[in-house]
């Protein structure tokens, strides 16, 4: 049994493959014969100094004779610039409607295989034929679905005897669905959690003190330092003998931040994080509450409140006192 | 400009194995926009975030045209203004994406000759950025005989 989505491609695809082999176009002219100033303007963005492109002096010193220009600027005398990539009423315009029309909207170029037969002078005007070499069936790459278009673009330049060959161009691009952005492809997800705490021998008794309710803090037993965060030495004295303190929960804001990016899904974004200073002396992280993110001030009174964000997750925060 | 601009390597002095120094290429985002103009290239992708964004790119990038010039730019700086380039064929890998570098490095592969009898040589061509390689591909150059070593 045939599903209809594989029905529709193996349609598209026989579309599309009648293209192959067809000669698009011919004869088409250049916009520009090949001229200094274009060429002036594509060697300095290329940063390519080779004076046969410029200086005509030193280009008669040179076996060319004269000014030539860049052989790899052949398909930029074809380009047609604002007007798309390809001739109206030609085969490939046809061929690249079908695929926009399919939602293959997206363009990228893959493989250019250049052969020069002789090099351009200035004021030759190229034209140049067009064959649809082949299609490919569907591929996914890293960008997204698409076919792959080879067309071979024979350029001449008009000569005495007819037209002169000067060069051929085979390009292969990429028609292609961008992949949906993962955002959008996915169903709302529901909310994640925030990060979780990372509980260790050196700060368990903290986190045992956040699930009875209290805030605590060392004090060195040896020299009375207070510190936190948690840690086994005393900062001031290396002692190793502490007590855990319960602080009152009461400081002031010694510095903040607000949070904008980037934006973590589990929090609300912007959000603030202030330096809290305990009036024991100790300082602490935590979300400054009770008051716009925007309105946090250094020397601002705080009040511990716990927050609970979710079964297993239960932190410190401060909440501002005296604001609305 | 003065006679040591236009000094080339002959056919003479180069051998398969020779490898060409590597050309380090800033990838500014007025690189890859001056470019494209001067190619003639005026696909969104190639000069507006935004529009490649919703095409499924991270950000604008180099077009294929600019990787083929500086590729061409690459073998004329090691060879000379003598040279002739006979053919450049490449492929498109890695996306050249602005603050990123490439770098092209080369190694003549093979020294052959023409129906026409014209010696050539050919050149392995890699442009490598820091997501991979950007370019791969192959050149074929004139140049000027020279003694036979």
């Amino acid at each position: 049994m045939t599903d209809p989505i594989s029905q529709d491609k193996a349609a598209f695809l026989a579309v599309v493959k009648k293209y192959e082999g067809m000669h698009d176009v011919s004869g088409v002219l250049a916009l520009d014969p090949v001229n200094g100033p274009m060429i002036r303007h594509w060697a300095e963005a290329m940063g390519d100094t080779n004076p046969v492109y410029t200086d005509p002096e030193a280009a008669a010193r040179t076996h060319f004779g004269e000014v030539v220009a860049p052989a790899a600027m052949l398909q930029v005398w074809i380009m047609r610039g604002m007007q798309g990539g390809a001739p109206a009423n030609s085969a490939t315009g046809e061929l690249y409607k079908h695929f926009t029309d399919n939602g293959f909207g997206s363009v990228v170029a893959t493989n250019c295989e250049q052969e020069y037969v002789r090099p351009l002078r200035l004021g030759e005007l190229v034209q140049y034929d067009q064959l649809i070499e082949t299609v490919s069936e569907e591929k996914t790459t890293g960008l997204g679905t698409g076919h792959f278009i080879t067309t071979l673009t024979n350029i001449y330049v008009d000569g005495e005897s007819g037209r002169e060959l000067v060069g051929t161009h085979r390009f292969r691009i990429l028609r292609y669905t961008p992949h949906k952005k993962k955002a959008k492809a996915a169903p709302p997800a529901e909310r994640p959690l925030r990060p979780r705490k990372v509980v260790n021998k050196d700060n368990q008794a903290f986190w045992d003190g956040v699930a009875a309710g209290k805030l605590l803090f060392q004090k060195c037993l040896d020299c009375a330092t207070p510190r936190f965060p948690f840690a086994p030495g005393c900062n001031k004295c290396a002692s190793l003998e502490w007590d855990p303190v319960e602080s009152t929960g009461k400081g002031v804001v010694y510095s903040h931040v607000t949070m904008h990016y980037p934006k973590f899904p589990a929090f609300d974004m912007p959000y603030a994080v202030g330096l809290i200073e305990l009036e024991e002396g100790v300082r602490m992280l935590g979300n400054v509450l009770g008051v716009a993110h925007d309105r946090v001030r250094i020397g601002m009174p705080v009040e511990l409140e716990f927050v609970t964000h979710d079964a297993e997750l239960t932190v410190p925060a401060f909440r501002a006192v005296g604001e609305n | 400009m003065t006679t040591e601009n236009l000094v080339s390597r002959t056919h003479a002095e180069v051998s398969v194995g020779d490898e060409l120094p590597p050309l380090a290429i800033p990838l500014t985002r007025t690189l890859i926009v001056a470019t494209a103009l001067a190619t003639r290239d005026f696909q969104d992708v190639h000069h507006d975030p935004r529009l490649a964004a919703d095409k499924g790119s991270p950000d604008i990038f180099m077009n294929i045209l600019t990787s083929n010039g500086l590729v061409g730019r690459y073998i004329t700086d090691w060879a000379g203004p003598e040279t002739e380039l006979r053919k450049v064929a490449i492929r498109l890998g890695a996306p050249n994406y602005p603050g990123d570098t490439m770098t092209l490095t080369g190694t003549v592969t093979a020294k052959t000759t023409a129906e026409d009898g014209t010696p050539l040589v050919e050149i392995a061509v890699v442009g490598a950025n820091k997501l991979g390689n950007h370019v791969t591909g192959t050149v074929t150059v004139k140049l000027p005989e020279g003694a036979e070593a």
